[in-house]
């Protein structure tokens, strides 16, 4: 706090010297109309290609809407709503994305925070680490799926030799796509490799805010590292965690490219011979864009939509209460 | 041990093993893709599986590039362009919105800003039937117009640029500049973009990185053309019976690339702006 902030500007006085004269009308669009022209783009934009497409899918949901009837645009109602209530793929669907979901969001997290422990220590070459850690972040996900769908082959695939190597499954190699808790294990295995790195910053940026003398004061009681991390990092960091459930409830429940590209045949949108890893992203995908029922498929998203704030407002209930809060 | 905070504490071997373990995980499939995109099919199908490289990289190369179905050099490029315009877009959109809400006075500016951050929240996912639609009624789908378009601004590097320009740049340079007689727009070009630099190669950076590896948006409305982005070329030739893995991680590789350059370059401003709050 400096001397020269508690002296306050006489009222009144004007901000800056009147321009002159000529310039006079230039000088009032200038400081009336040009804020206005900056933001403009920027509403404009979202308006056309981010808002209206939103409510605008509120329509079609209430609508038939096929690809392939352009004449065929009635009211559907409730329809499309009401069919997904009996819709077995939907459920089936639903159940696949919360298992990817609870197995991939879990580990994720708390390998995330490890890490950022880790690297809250003092370390040579510390760029060099946190860089390191983002490089899942910028692959490609249609890049390193295909790579995880050989590391996941049921024959020559490097999870099945290593498997063997350790003693399980030398006679009979796991066929990872067949069975749900295998496909669900291999693709929650790709999501957690992407996102560890990234949320590990997250966590380890809020570390590095919290006060060394909170420590100082637990080590007198004697608290090792352990107790250190999930009695005082962790409560203290609480909000970044909460932000990272919330984030990645948010993607978990709308993953499509990890099942898409896991798939023998990508192109079907299918998740497997029998559906056993469909998720819902993937099948809004299949409904609209392979079934031609754009209709139907815009009744789902917001089915997902509803899923997501629902689960993500528990989530972040649950977070707190861990915490600690009232 | 003496018990201190963990950031006074000095890393011991355990912490290095335990992070070098994570890198090479993080590393590996990078790595392998780089394996099988250099290796021949006996290897890639023989077991153990191969994780040495072999000498085929050119081999498997000529042969994405010089796929007759799947035009994978027009994919690259397509793809290049399509991340430049809308990063360079981004960026220049953001940049001038932030500047307004950050250094400039004007009526509303706190609802507006309010209404800004209000859609950070809502997913696009959520419109993306609609957006397909909108796309066919402007007859743009099949087109990078479709993929371009809805990534010309963000509603997070608006707020991004807000937050910068409000720290880096005193209120008394602008208005200095103002008492010269300059003009909001000059403002703009000789004091805000200077000073913001680092926010720019950052929120750069990841749009970049997000608009490259984006796969969903680009598939819907670029699927079953013949001129799609490098992703969803790439699970083009993933598609079929018989897949070629080779063939397919060298494409994968060449496609991973240009981003891990990007890190190398940029790695330092990626994770600082990771760390000051940036998501996606």
């Amino acid at each position: 706090m400096s001397l020269t902030e508690v002296r306050p500007a006489p009222p009144g006085e004007p901000k800056h010297a009147p321009p002159p004269r000529g310039r006079y009308w230039w000088y009032r669009f200038d400081t009336k109309a040009v804020p206005y022209l900056l933001i403009a783009p920027f509403f404009l934009l979202f308006a056309v290609f981010g808002l209206f497409p939103i409510i605008f899918n509120a329509v079609v949901s209430l609508r038939t809407w096929r690809i392939d009837e352009p004449d065929n645009r009635g009211w559907a109602g409730w329809e499309n709503f009401s069919r997904l209530l009996t819709d077995e793929d939907f459920w089936n669907a639903l159940g696949n994305t919360f298992g990817i979901f609870v197995l991939s969001t879990i580990p994720q997290l708390l390998i995330a925070l490890m890490v950022a422990n880790l690297l809250n220590r003092k370390l040579r070459a510390t760029t060099w680490w946190r860089v390191g850690i983002l490089l899942p972040y910028v692959t490609p996900v249609a890049a390193s799926t295909l790579v995880f769908a050989m590391f996941f082959a049921r024959d020559y695939g490097l999870a099945n030799w290593f498997l063997a190597l350790v003693g399980f499954g030398e006679e009979e190699p796991i066929d990872w796509r067949a069975a749900k808790w295998s496909s669900w294990i291999a693709i929650a295995t790709m999501v957690n490799w992407k996102w560890i790195g990234y949320n590990a910053l997250l966590y380890l940026s809020a570390m590095q805010s919290i006060p060394k003398d909170v420590y100082e004061a637990a080590a007198v009681d004697g608290a090792g590292p352990w107790t250190q991390l999930w009695r005082i990092t962790v409560p203290m960091i609480q909000p970044v965690i909460l932000f990272t459930v919330v984030l990645s409830t948010i993607g978990g429940l709308q993953l499509f490219n990890e099942p898409m590209l896991f798939d023998q045949n990508p192109a079907s949108a299918s998740g497997g011979s029998d559906g056993q890893f469909q998720t819902i992203a993937q099948l809004i995908y299949k409904v609209g864009w392979k079934d031609l029922n754009l209709g139907y498929a815009a009744a789902m998203s917001w089915a997902l939509f509803l899923i997501i704030l629902i689960v993500a407002g528990v989530n972040a209930l649950a977070t707190r209460r861990l915490g600690g809060d009232k | 041990m003496v018990n201190r905070a963990p950031q006074e504490t000095r890393g011991n071997w355990k912490t290095y093993a335990a992070l070098a373990a994570f890198m090479v995980i993080s590393a590996f499939p990078v790595y392998w893709m780089f394996v099988i995109a250099t290796s021949t099919d006996e290897k890639v199908m023989g077991f153990p599986p191969t994780v040495i490289p072999g000498d085929q990289l050119l081999v498997n190369l000529g042969e994405v590039f010089g796929m007759q179905d799947v035009y994978f050099t027009a994919s690259l490029i397509n793809s290049v362009i399509v991340a430049g315009v809308v990063t360079a877009s981004t960026l220049f959109f953001c940049s001038l919105a932030g500047f307004a809400f950050a250094k400039l006075r004007f009526r509303y500016r706190n609802a507006l800003m309010v209404v800004v951050i209000l859609t950070l929240t809502v997913p696009n996912q959520l419109g993306v039937v609609a957006l397909y639609i909108l796309m066919a009624r402007l007859d743009w789908n099949g087109s990078l117009l479709a993929v371009i378009a809805p990534g010309l601004v963000t509603a997070f590097g608006v707020f991004y640029m807000r937050q910068f320009i409000g720290h880096a740049i005193p209120d008394e340079l602008i208005e200095a500049a103002r008492i010269d007689g300059a003009l909001t727009l000059r403002i703009y070009w000789t004091v805000v973009l200077p000073a913001i630099r680092p926010a720019l190669a950052v929120l750069g950076l990841l749009t970049f990185v997000a608009t490259w590896n984006d796969f969903q948006w680009p598939l819907i409305t670029l699927g079953g053309t013949d001129f799609p982005t490098s992703m969803v070329a790439l699970s083009d030739l993933a598609s079929g019976n018989y897949v070629i893995y080779r063939r397919v991680l060298a494409g994968a590789f060449v496609a991973t690339v240009p981003l891990v350059i990007l890190l190398l370059i940029g790695g330092r401003q990626i994770v600082r702006g990771i760390m000051e709050g940036a998501l996606k």
